[in-house]
Parts: structure tokens; C-alpha cells; sequence
């Protein structure tokens, strides 16, 4: 075995093979079938969220609005309806809102050159502060009685929730757009050498503004899909770790945070080794507060292990890059 | 002159519009529009909130100011050497939290729980430090994670012992002191901030390693090659921001005598916000102390005044995210544009009616009537040197010359086919002359006046002289030396071309015609150096009288000689003497017969002229044109000229044919010959005097016979 075939992505695999082994054997409830949809289910949001980031993270970029953008956005779509909207209406306007912060957000990285770390910190906080304040009346708003989602949050196929069937979907959407589109390939392009791609002729800026675009969509979708299965949605999820897992997920699978590399594949793999982890420390009864502090140093290993395994050279390290 | 023409000439005259332009240059504008948000959130808060002003509220809440500031200095500190800090949340919590317990749980003295407190800060900023400036990892999310890791084990911490403080008995004036007392008006924090941020502020602008600091966020990889520490140096400064947080963290631990689990949450979002709102860059090298303290207050005024005015939940997080969203593009974009912008406004032109020429057309039957017998001159160097502004011949008949690469080439006597280089200078040298020991001194262009002794010792006598009072931009520097001319006494007369423009700028100056030119003289004995004259149009060429009581200097852009009155009645006063000339003038020498050599550089033209009846025109041109295709002064025939004290023209030289000599800067007789040289020429040209002195020589007639 040499020394490229041991990757981050090897590393994580085996890993995630070993916790899940040691677990079935030592941790009693873990190898079971409810158990391993609960796994599943619990990780199916977070993978979602985390294909957004795949598809941003992939193009050079990160999305730290994502959190603010799926809570805000299902809580002002419910609040709308609540409020006796037409849910038609509703949600082309929650569409359309979605879209444009998607947009503003890849207008701003693309177009005005602001890292997109600020962009994104900035917007997702002007999301949550602008809709908290001026469109919802409280923390949380509920999923009203009879509406659709509460009948999807219902909804079993061979026991299983349909979140897991629409993370499925949306993994194999993301592999089918990053492999075989057009468009998808420019991702890869854009990541691995933005001035090359410019050079050649993609349109590198559009395609940016795509790229968060559809992170704001995706991350709709995971906030429908909270909602459905909680019946409610909490905005203060943005206070919650919720995002560093996203990253955690995107990370510990290897796509590395300088672009260009990386697959749905490897977003499967860490959500898969985050949901096992996650869901070992419960059943071994290990506070949630300790859970925090396990995960983000693993995301703090799985950063310095990225940092080693691609290094940033002092001579080509680009100006401004933080 | 008509009325819409006299509104453009007061216009353009009047309104001083350079200021603008001299002002964007001067790097503290890029505090105005932080500093004007800060009077305008004070003001708007100030006066919606009761109470605001008074000083009891004002010594309050600047506690909590001087402790949010004391973490953007650290933030500032870290973003100038171009990285970012987002754990200060955790590290501001961890530090309260370390003084409270070690206070309160273990009952330590005040000054021991001080030290836990900034321990822990340049701890948790070593780890940073050592991850990013070290292992090189990307400072914003290695933060986030540090910040993360670190608000974990806080509130694990403070879930498991906060209660075991709060019920606590101990109690210490000192902490209370700390915490509570105002001592010269001032709280606490407030003059722990005074203090921290005096220091740093004194430190990054005036010391090697806060120059290391500015070096490495304006240029990592410069830096690098400079051979600046770079790794270290970004320890150093998250080990300050961890020292500045822990400070703060203690400041707070004081105030409030506890923590809860809200200590700290979001604070990196505030101080982010604050730094980049009051105008550091992200990305580094740029922004200052100061800059971090406006936005700090900016921000602070803000949050609480939205608080106070009982705004919901979220319209904070609205704001500010508004806010830093708003800063930062504008901080990027500026950055990006500045030089843009720059040039845009910079150029100013004024307005000048320049009274009609005598025709030197060829046939013209004027005095100053060119003919073509420069085209006849030979050639010295044809091809080998670049640019000779000005000539110069010393004892031994050797020629010396400067070119465009920064040297002063010599040709041997007799022939001057050989040359060498005698000095290198490195800027450009313009003007020549020899002094009284045969010193070659020179001013080169954009660097100041030089001396090069015989034996190739490069000196510089002078690059500057005393700032006017009233200058915006620095101009005791000197811009653009032109020409110069020693007087028996030793006092070297020179020019100074244009304050607003460097040497190679000479365009942008002829098109703006603003009269920026000024007369100086640098006395050796002293080494001084004093403005005699100022506010002409590119003053050019020098050159002392035969009777050394006045010097004559030629105003290029306005056509016209002056005298300047060295003795006599009219000592220290200038008089034109010579004005509506049909070319621009340069360098003046002696002649052997009592007269003086003028050169023309070029010939004025109808269309520049009108233009310059046009401000407004120039000022579009410079804006939307191409630089080749500017309207500027005609340098594809020049001329040389003689006159004599009197002001009669006695010859005209030129070459129409414009293919030795189309521009003439200087030109020096020698033994009854001319040589010629042109800034612009790749030749110096050697010229047939007729009826000249055969035996007259520069040297000997400045300062005589060889002893």
C-alpha cells in the first residue's frame, strides 16, 4: 500500500468502519434495524446541508449563511401561512426570497471580490436579524395543523422517513450535476484554478453566483424538511452548532477547503462517520455539552490534517486569503 | 476676452481643485468616513436616548467600551498582519472565567486572579497562533474551531462550578476598585484601553516588530523574501490578541463579579464588525489602532442604542450584518479603486491666455526665425546613450553627459569617440555644472541635488527643502530638480520643476499648467537649502549672468526668462525680461561673446494654446483619453537660441528636418563649438560656431585659469 492510496478519505472510511464495529460489539442498541434508520434520519439534514456546502466548498468558496437561510426561510414560509396566506403564494415568495439572498451572496463573492466568508457571515446575519425581527413574532414558529409537511413528516416507505429518500435523491441530483453536467465540471474547474477557468473561457463570476444560489435552495430544503419532522422551526438553531457540523461533515469527508476536490462520495462518507459518532455518544449517554466539545476538535483535527495534507506555500499563498 | 471665457478663467483659477486631489493622496482620508459614522451613530443615538451625555451613563457604559475595545486592539493587531481572530469569544469568556475562579473558588489574590486571566488569553492565542502562523492553516476557520472548542469547555465549566462561585464569599476592595471606581473621571477599563491602545499604536508605527507586523499583512510573500520572520511574527500577533482578550475578560470578570453563559457569545461578530467597520482591511497591512477604536465605539453605540430604544430581538443581528456587509464591500471596492479615483481628480487645470507669439517660421523674417543649421551638426554617441538632457565640458575638454539609466557617461577628448560611464548615479541626472574644485554637480531628476567629485564619489547635497505652510501634500520634497547654476560664492542656484508632479510626469504638468516651479539655493557651507522663488510654470534652466549679479531662469510652460537679482537694488526680487516666446524654453549657458544659449524643447502650437483657454476640455482629455493621444505641448522641433543681456535675439539654430535634433534641451559652447543635447535624443550634437572665440571655455569663465 503507498502512500497516496492512504487519503484523508481512506482514513475517515476505515475509521468510521472501526467506530461502527467497535460499537456493534461493545455498545448494546446499536446494531439494530430502528437504530440505524434513527442514524440515518438524524444525519439525513445535516448530509443535505452539507451537499450545499460540497457544491460551494468544491468551487472555492464556503456558505456560512446556510444555517440562517433554512430556519429563517421555512419559519417566514409558516408564519405566512399562519397568517392565512395562499400557501402557493407563500412559498413562491419564500422561493423567490431565497433565491435573491443566494443570489446577493454570489453577486458580492463574484462580482464586488469580498471573501466569501464575510459575505456569507454577514448575510446569514441579516437574515436571521431582518426576518426574526420584522417577519416572525417569535422564536419559533409551528407547523400549522393539516398542512402538507406534517403529512410528509409523517410519511413511511418500508418504515422509513422520507427524509432519508430525499437525501438520497439530492446526493445522487448533486453526483449526477458534479459529474455529468456542464456546469457541474466548471465547479471543479473554478475550484482548482479561478483564473486559469476565467482564462479558457468559463464564466467563472455566473456560475459563482449558481453555486450560492443553489446552496440557498438546498438549504430550503433541509429546513422543510426539519420542519416536517418537528412539526416546528426553532430559529435560535442558529445559535446552535448546527453550521460547524455542516463544515465538520464537508471537511472530515476531504473535500479540502482550497477547492477543486472532492465528491457527493466523500460528503457521504463524513456524514456517515458524524451520524455513527453522534449517535454512538448517545447511546453511550455522554452529555450533549461534552458532544460539542468531541466533535469540534475532531473538526479541528480534521482542519490540521487537511492543512498538512494540502499546505499552503508562502510564495503562492494568495494575498488575503483567510 | 469673452464673458464665458472669464467664468472659466475664475473657475479654474479660483477653486483651488488640486486640494481634492492632494487630500485622497494623504492616507488619513481613509479615516474620514469611519470617523463620520461615528459622529453621525453618536449623534442619532446620543440624542434619542435620555441621558446619553451625562456623566454618570457616559462613565458606565464606557466601561463596557473599554472592554469590547481592549478586544478589537487585539483583532486589529491580528487582522494587520493579515489574519483574523474569530476566538476571541471564547478566549474573553475563559479569561473571566479563569479570574472568577481563581478568585472566588480558590479565594487567590486579586493579582493572582489577573494573571490567570491573561494566561489563559496568551494561551488559547499561542494555540492559535501556533496553528496558523506555524502549521499555516487558515486563520479564519482554525478561529472558529479554537472558538468553538473554547465555548465548550466554558460552558461545560460554567455549568458544572458557576454556581460554586456565585455563592462564594469572598470579597476584596481592590476587585471592587477594579470594578467600580472612577479615578481621574475615568473608569478602569477606559484607561486600561488609553493605556494598551497608546502603547500598540506607538508600537506599530514606530518599532521593528510592529513594522514586521504592518509587513507581513501587506505583503506576506514579500516579507518572506525580505527575510522577515513571517511564521513568528503571526504567533506573535494572536498571542497579543489572546493577551488584549484576556485583559478585557479580566476587566469584565471585575464588573460584574460572575459569568453566565451568555459571557462573550458573539462577541467575535461584534469586534469583526467593529474593526472592519472603522476601516482596517481585511487581508492586512492596512489600518490602524485608531481605526479599530472608531469602529468599536461606532458598534457599541449601535447594539446598546438599539437595546436601549427597546428595538426587537433580531434587529441587532439585522443591523449589524447590514453593517459589516456595507464595510466590507466598501473596504474592498476602495482599496481596489483608490488609484482610479486618484487619477481622476488629481489633474486640475487652470486657465491661461497666452498672448500671440512672434511667428519662427521659417521665412517669417522674425527674430526668432529657425533655420536648419542644426541638421547640420555632427554626432557624438549616435546611439550609445539615451536621453542627455544636458552636457558639460570640463579643463580637459572632456564631455560628460547623463542618460535615462541613472549614469553620468564621459566622452574623451578629442575625437569623443570613446565614452565610459564616470558615475553612477541612479536616477536620472538633468542639469549639469562643475564647481569651483570640479566637482560635477547634478540635479537628478525625481532623487534631489548631487555632487560627484573627480574621483567618482557620489554625494547627495540635498533632496529636500523647508515645507510651506499651506502645502497639503509633503513639498518640501524635491519632485522634479531640473537645472542649476553655482555663483562664485559657492551658493548652487537650482530649479525645482513642479511640486505636484514626479519628473516623468512632465505632461500631466504642462496640461494641468498649474505654476508649482520653484527657484532654490543650497548653500555648501551650511548644507542648507532654502525656497527662493515659488508658483511658476515649470521652472527650467538656470543660468548666472556674466556679471554674476543676477541669474537668469526660463519659465517653460508661460514661455518666458526671468531675472533674478542677486545684488544690487533689486536683490531677492525676479523680473520678467522675456516673455511670448514661440517655443518652450530649457537650460540656458553662457555664450563666448556675452550672450547666453537658450534651448527650446519644442515650439508652441495654436491648438495648445487654445487649449489652455480650456480647462475644462484638458481635464475630460486626462479623464477619457489614452495618454498618446493628449494634447501636449509639441517637442518635434525645438531650437536653440541667443540672447544677450539686453534681451535681443542675436542667432536662431534649429533643424527642420527634425531628424538630429527636433528637441533641444541643452546645449554648451566649448572652444567655439556647440554640443548639443536633447532629453528625448539618442545623440549629442556637436555644432560649428561661426565667429566664435576659439579659446573661450566654461570652466575658465566661471572660475578662471587653473592655479
Amino acid at each position: 500500500m503507498n502512500a497516496s492510496s492512504f487519503n484523508q478519505e481512506r482514513i475517515v472510511l476505515i475509521a468510521t468502519i472501526l467506530i461502527a464495529v467497535s460499537a456493534s460489539v461493545f455498545l448494546s442498541g446499536f446494531l439494530n434495524v430502528p437504530n440505524l434508520i434513527s442514524i440515518v434520519r438524524s444525519i439525513s439534514v445535516l448530509g443535505i446541508l452539507a451537499l450545499g456546502m460540497a457544491i460551494v466548498i468544491i468551487g472555492r468558496g464556503i456558505d456560512l449563511s446556510m444555517v440562517a437561510i433554512m430556519a429563517m426561510s421555512v419559519a417566514w414560509y409558516l408564519q405566512m401561512i399562519n397568517d392565512g396566506y395562499n400557501d402557493y403564494l407563500a412559498l413562491m415568495l419564500v422561493i423567490t426570497g431565497v433565491i435573491a439572498i443566494g443570489a446577493l451572496n454570489g453577486f458580492l463573492v463574484a462580482y464586488a471580490d469580498v471573501p466569501p466568508i464575510f459575505v456569507t457571515l454577514a448575510t446569514g446575519l441579516f437574515v436571521f436579524g431582518y426576518v426574526r425581527s420584522q417577519l416572525i413574532p417569535s422564536d419559533a414558529v409551528a407547523v400549522p395543523h393539516g398542512h402538507w409537511l406534517e403529512l410528509m413528516g409523517q410519511f413511511r416507505l418500508f418504515n422509513i422517513p422520507v427524509d432519508v429518500f430525499i437525501f438520497i435523491a439530492l446526493s445522487f441530483a448533486a453526483f449526477i450535476f458534479l459529474r455529468f453536467t456542464k456546469w457541474g465540471r466548471y465547479v471543479y474547474f473554478a475550484g482548482d484554478n479561478p483564473a486559469a477557468a476565467r482564462n479558457i473561457g468559463i464564466p467563472v463570476r455566473p456560475m459563482q453566483v449558481l453555486r450560492y444560489v443553489l446552496a440557498a435552495l438546498i438549504s430550503f430544503i433541509a429546513g422543510l424538511l426539519t420542519a416536517a419532522s418537528l412539526l416546528s422551526i426553532q430559529t435560535r438553531v442558529i445559535n446552535s452548532n448546527l453550521l460547524y457540523d455542516v463544515i465538520l461533515v464537508t471537511v472530515i469527508g476531504g473535500i479540502g477547503l482550497s477547492g477543486g476536490k472532492g465528491g457527493v462520495r466523500n460528503v457521504l462518507i463524513g456524514s456517515a462517520l458524524i451520524g455513527i459518532l453522534l449517535n454512538v455518544m448517545t447511546i453511550a449517554d455522554i452529555s450533549l455539552l461534552s458532544q460539542n466539545l468531541i466533535k469540534s476538535t475532531i473538526l479541528l483535527a480534521a482542519i490540521i490534517l487537511d492543512g498538512v495534507l494540502n499546505p499552503r506555500d508562502e510564495q503562492t499563498a494568495q494575498q488575503g486569503d483567510i | 476676452m469673452t464673458f464665458r471665457e472669464r467664468l472659466q478663467a475664475w473657475r479654474y483659477n479660483l477653486v483651488p481643485d488640486h486640494i481634492i486631489g492632494e487630500i485622497l493622496e494623504k492616507r488619513w482620508t481613509d479615516n474620514a468616513i469611519p470617523f463620520v459614522a461615528l459622529i453621525a451613530t453618536v449623534a442619532a443615538f446620543g440624542s434619542q436616548i435620555p441621558g446619553f451625555f451625562s456623566l454618570y451613563s457616559l462613565q458606565e457604559s464606557t466601561r463596557q467600551l473599554g472592554e469590547f475595545s481592549l478586544v478589537v486592539i487585539g483583532l486589529t493587531v491580528v487582522m494587520l498582519g493579515g489574519g483574523i481572530d474569530l476566538a476571541v469569544g471564547a478566549i474573553f469568556a475563559l479569561s473571566a472565567f479563569a479570574a472568577i475562579a481563581t478568585f472566588f473558588i480558590f479565594a487567590l489574590p486579586v493579582w493572582v486572579a489577573f494573571l490567570a486571566a491573561i494566561t489563559t488569553g496568551i494561551i488559547i492565542g499561542a494555540i492559535n497562533g501556533y496553528l496558523i502562523g506555524y502549521i499555516r492553516l487558515r486563520a479564519f476557520l482554525t478561529t472558529l474551531v479554537i472558538l468553538i472548542i473554547g465555548r465548550a469547555i466554558f460552558e461545560i465549566l460554567i455549568v458544572n462550578y458557576g454556581s460554586i462561585a456565585q455563592m462564594s464569599q469572598v470579597s476584596s476592595d481592590i476587585w471592587d476598585y477594579i470594578g467600580d471606581d472612577i479615578i481621574l473621571g475615568f473608569s478602569v477599563p477606559v484607561l486600561t484601553t488609553i493605556i494598551v491602545a497608546f502603547i500598540t499604536h506607538i508600537a506599530l508605527t514606530r518599532s521593528r516588530p510592529g513594522w514586521h507586523v504592518l509587513a507581513v499583512g501587506g505583503s506576506r510573500r514579500s516579507a518572506h523574501n525580505a527575510g522577515i520572520n513571517v511564521r513568528r511574527t503571526v504567533f506573535f500577533t494572536y498571542v497579543f490578541s489572546g493577551f488584549t482578550t484576556g485583559l478585557a475578560g479580566f476587566l469584565f470578570a471585575t464588573r460584574l463579579s460572575g459569568t453566565g453563559i451568555g459571557t462573550g457569545h458573539g462577541l467575535e461578530i461584534l469586534a469583526l464588525t467593529a474593526a472592519v467597520v472603522g476601516g482596517n482591511s481585511l487581508g492586512g497591512g492596512r489600518g490602524s489602532v485608531i481605526k479599530g477604536l472608531m469602529g468599536a465605539v461606532i458598534v457599541l453605540v449601535m447594539t446598546n442604542g438599539l437595546i436601549r430604544l427597546g428595538y426587537g430581538t433580531g434587529t441587532n443581528q439585522m443591523v449589524l450584518g447590514v453593517l459589516l456587509a456595507v464595510a466590507v464591500t466598501i473596504d474592498i471596492r476602495w482599496l481596489k479603486n483608490r488609484h482610479k479615483v486618484l487619477n481622476e481628480m488629481y489633474v486640475a487645470p487652470v486657465y491661461l491666455k497666452m498672448d500671440d507669439a512672434p511667428s519662427a517660421e521659417a521665412g517669417s523674417g522674425t527674430a526668432f526665425e529657425l533655420n536648419n543649421r542644426l541638421s547640420k551638426a555632427r554626432s557624438i554617441g549616435l546611439g550609445e546613450i539615451e536621453g542627455p538632457e544636458d552636457v558639460i565640458l570640463d579643463r580637459n575638454d572632456h564631455l560628460y553627459c547623463g542618460t535615462r539609466h541613472g549614469e553620468v557617461v564621459r566622452f574623451f577628448a578629442p575625437d569623443y569617440t570613446e565614452s565610459e560611464v564616470f558615475a553612477h548615479v541612479g536616477g536620472f541626472p538633468l542639469g549639469l555644472a562643475f564647481d569651483r574644485d570640479e566637482n560635477l554637480i547634478s540635479c537628478v531628476g525625481a532623487m534631489g541635488l548631487y555632487s560627484i567629485t573627480p574621483d567618482r564619489k557620489v554625494t547627495r547635497l540635498s533632496a529636500e527643502t523647508r515645507r510651506s505652510f499651506t502645502s497639503i501634500v509633503d513639498d518640501a520634497v524635491l519632485r522634479d530638480p531640473n537645472d542649476l547654476d553655482i555663483a562664485p560664492d559657492g551658493l548652487i542656484y537650482f530649479t525645482d520643476s513642479t511640486k505636484r508632479y514626479d519628473a516623468h510626469d512632465w505632461t500631466l504638468d504642462s496640461i494641468e499648467n498649474r505654476g508649482t516651479g520653484r527657484l532654490l539655493v543650497y548653500d555648501p557651507k551650511d548644507g542648507s537649502t532654502k525656497t527662493l522663488l515659488d508658483g511658476y510654470r515649470y521652472t527650467n534652466g538656470v543660468c548666472m549672468a556674466h556679471d554674476n549679479k543676477s541669474l537668469y531662469f526660463c519659465e517653460t510652460w508661460a514661455c518666458s526668462i526671468h531675472r533674478y537679482w542677486l545684488e544690487g537694488p533689486k536683490a531677492g526680487k525676479a523680473e520678467c525680461v522675456l516673455r511670448n516666446m514661440p517655443g518652450y524654453p530649457d537650460n540656458i549657458n553662457r555664450a563666448s561673446d556675452g550672450g547666453y544659449w537658450m534651448a527650446w524643447l519644442g515650439m508652441r502650437t495654436p491648438s495648445f494654446d487654445l487649449s489652455l483657454r480650456h480647462p475644462a476640455m484638458r481635464k475630460r482629455m486626462t479623464r477619457r483619453l489614452p495618454q498618446d493621444e493628449w494634447l501636449f505641448p509639441n517637442v518635434n522641433t525645438g531650437g536653440v537660441v541667443k540672447f544677450d543681456d539686453d534681451m535681443n535675439i542675436i542667432t536662431t539654430l534649429g533643424d527642420l528636418t527634425g531628424l538630429s535634433h527636433p528637441s533641444v534641451t541643452s546645449m554648451r559652447e566649448h572652444k567655439g563649438q556647440l554640443f548639443i543635447g536633447g532629453i528625448l535624443n539618442n545623440r549629442i550634437g556637436l555644432y560649428d560656431i561661426e565667429n566664435a572665440d576659439k579659446n573661450w571655455t566654461a570652466p575658465v569663465a566661471y572660475w578662471g585659469e587653473k592655479s
